[in-house]
């Protein structure tokens, strides 16, 4: 199966190539989705966490997020 | 105050997607780069709920930083992290919507670390959609003759497009 394709714009002449990725490249791809991956799981845990801590607060001050919301508008 | 554009090179991608979209050689004669990007991949790294795009500069991921204030709809956050990457439409979107961003380079040719912005918005017909305001830095002091634009997960569908175009202040 070949490689995916890459597209090089040679801003000096104005020739766009077609070029299929090499093994290299490729592996270098599939390392960044895997950084990525990590990136995505460290957003969600930090907005899990968030949600979980305003949650607490709500409860510790006995009121509803729409009573927090009025308090602050 | 940059007071004209000139667009220096553009392409649209073809019916067989790609990978990365790479301008080359480019020209040290402006003051500032703007970049205009319509994408949007055809995976979502981890099965998530977005694609994303990564910039590299020069050839090379290394030395970039990031400080990102991002909205989904209900909830805004913020974070660092040591690359130029952004969310974009993907798979898990709409059907034939593409995020809509500029990438904006002051004094990219200059001799100290390059600084940048990005801003990017998904486009969605759903309650999650990611807006994304972004404080970049390359810490190099190498002039920008390389910019690339790759989809960390699978590929670029058709009719993505990227625009590059120059910036004189006078």
């Amino acid at each position: 199966m070949a490689n995916p394709t890459k597209i090089i714009i040679d801003c000096s002449t104005g020739v766009e190539s077609i070029i299929e990725l090499t093994d290299a490249e490729v592996a270098e791809l599939a390392y960044q989705a895997e950084l990525a991956a990590e990136k995505k799981a460290e957003e969600e845990a930090q907005a899990e966490a968030a949600a979980i801590a305003k949650a607490a607060l709500l409860e510790k001050l006995g009121i509803t997020a729409d009573e927090a919301k009025l308090l602050l508008a | 105050m940059a007071n004209t554009f000139e667009l220096i090179s553009s392409t649209v991608v073809g019916s067989g997607g790609a990978a990365s979209i790479d301008f080359t050689s480019i020209p040290s004669t402006y003051t500032d780069l703007a970049v205009a990007l319509s994408l949007r991949t055809n995976n979502d790294p981890d099965g998530g709920s977005y694609g994303i795009c990564a910039i590299s500069i020069n050839g090379s991921t290394a030395n970039l930083t990031q400080r990102r204030l991002q909205g989904s709809g209900s909830a805004a956050s913020s974070f660092s992290f040591s690359n130029a990457q952004f969310p974009v439409d993907g798979s898990a979107n709409t059907a034939s919507t593409f995020a809509n961003g500029s990438v904006y380079f002051p004094n990219y040719a200059g001799s100290a670390n390059k600084s940048f912005s990005i801003d990017n918005v998904m486009e969605q017909n759903g309650t999650t959609t990611y807006m994304a305001l972004i404080a970049g830095l390359w810490s190099q002091t190498a002039a920008i003759n390389q910019l690339t634009f790759s989809a960390v997960s699978g590929l670029f569908v058709q009719y993505s497009s990227a625009y590059l175009y120059g910036i004189k202040n006078s």
